[in-house]
């Protein structure tokens, strides 16, 4: 291959756009860095995608099945006392806030602990919230690779007695339609600043 | 604050009165301790939700630092003290073995996004309007018993877990 070939304009603009991509995907790497603690195998493209998971009902459920709209996600687990109900609260109350427009995404939450929920116990669990929120979960493949796609960190930690618990990513990732990572919420983010990621999703 | 302040010893009153070690409690023994809770809740859970998660806040007026040393509920065979951590986004719970120091003169809370009484399998689930009994288990206070009535799953204040003041 002895091209002598000088550069042409289309390689030019695809170089351009070759370095704006990386530029984004560096940029995109460096703020999830600051969140989320990075994946052994993180990818280097951003967060979201394709997913195929299990409805509360034990059928599958993939994006396609959250019906076109933007979406919010969550990763928990129903025994986690604390942050997981406090986030999902919060996100029933931004989305009474929202009036409307808060119809206008969906809200998905995904339990990383198929050891001890079934799919019936997630729908139970996401109804206290008074909001519709679809809970899902999956095989450990289907958990493992969603959260690898979307970057989240997921650790069982062993509990004296045989039990455990689970130490996971405690934002919520906001999704276009096609899967897209839009921003995120963190855990101890104030309501208003919520609010307002949550307009521009919709918007 | 000063209102809350009064309403905090109003209720530790009332609580002591159900608990031999507080209602000995004087000024005259050191070893003794007036611990005042206040605002504890229980948060509702699901049916097949064994584990729950309660809070409240310790007030010590006295001279002497304290520590919590263990929790127990008719509610579940175990409970625990826990903590709450966050290191980089992700969320880390944690049993406290040594417990929950409360030093002197102090105000320790026990609120969403930081330390919780945890309930490890539940018998039942904990619904809204239900009182969980809890006893706390102070090193020198000794026994406290406090009630902790459930609120609903999606209450909770926009500050984590203000709005809980209503007794």
């Amino acid at each position: 291959m002895t091209t002598t070939k000088p550069p042409s304009r289309g390689a030019f603009i695809w170089g351009g756009l070759l370095l704006a991509a990386l530029a984004f995907g560096l940029g995109l790497a460096a703020y999830l860095g600051s969140e989320v603690k990075p994946q052994a195998n993180a990818q280097s493209d951003g967060p979201g995608g394709p997913f195929t998971l299990v409805a509360s009902d034990g059928k599958p459920f993939t994006l396609a099945n959250v019906g076109g709209k933007p979406y919010a996600i969550y990763f928990g687990f129903t025994r986690c006392p604390d942050v997981c109900p406090t986030s999902l609260a919060k996100m029933a109350r931004l989305r009474a806030r929202m009036g409307k427009d808060g119809e206008k995404f969906a809200m998905l939450f995904v339990s990383v602990d198929p050891g001890h929920d079934k799919p019936k116990d997630i729908g139970q669990y996401v109804t206290l919230f008074g909001t519709p929120i679809i809970g899902l979960t999956g095989s450990e493949a289907q958990l493992a690779a969603i959260e690898k796609s979307y970057g989240v960190y997921v650790a069982k930690v062993p509990q004296p007695g045989g039990d455990y618990t689970i130490d996971h990513t405690a934002a919520i990732y906001l999704m276009d339609a096609r899967g897209g990572f839009q921003n995120m919420i963190g855990h101890d983010e104030s309501d208003d600043a919520a609010l307002a990621k949550l307009k521009q999703l919709v918007g | 604050m000063i209102m809350r302040l009064a309403a905090t010893l109003m209720l530790a009153t009332l609580t002591g009165a159900a608990s031999p070690a507080f209602a000995h409690a004087g000024h005259h023994t050191a070893a003794r301790q007036t611990i005042a809770i206040t605002n504890a809740w229980a948060r509702e859970t699901a049916p097949a939700q064994v584990n729950g998660g309660g809070f409240l806040t310790f007030t010590n007026k006295g001279k002497v630092a304290d520590r919590l040393v263990s929790a127990s509920s008719p509610v579940a065979p175990t409970v625990q003290l826990h903590t709450m951590s966050m290191d980089g986004g992700v969320m880390r719970m944690r049993e406290l073995p040594d417990g929950i120091p409360v030093p002197a003169q102090s105000v320790v809370e026990l609120k969403p996004g930081g330390m919780h009484i945890m309930f490890i399998g539940l018998k039942a689930p904990l619904k809204p309007g239900q009182s969980v009994a809890l006893t706390l288990r102070f090193e020198k206070a000794g026994l406290v018993k406090v009630a902790m009535p459930v609120h609903a799953i999606a209450d909770i204040g926009q500050n984590m877990g203000g709005g809980h003041d209503h007794h």
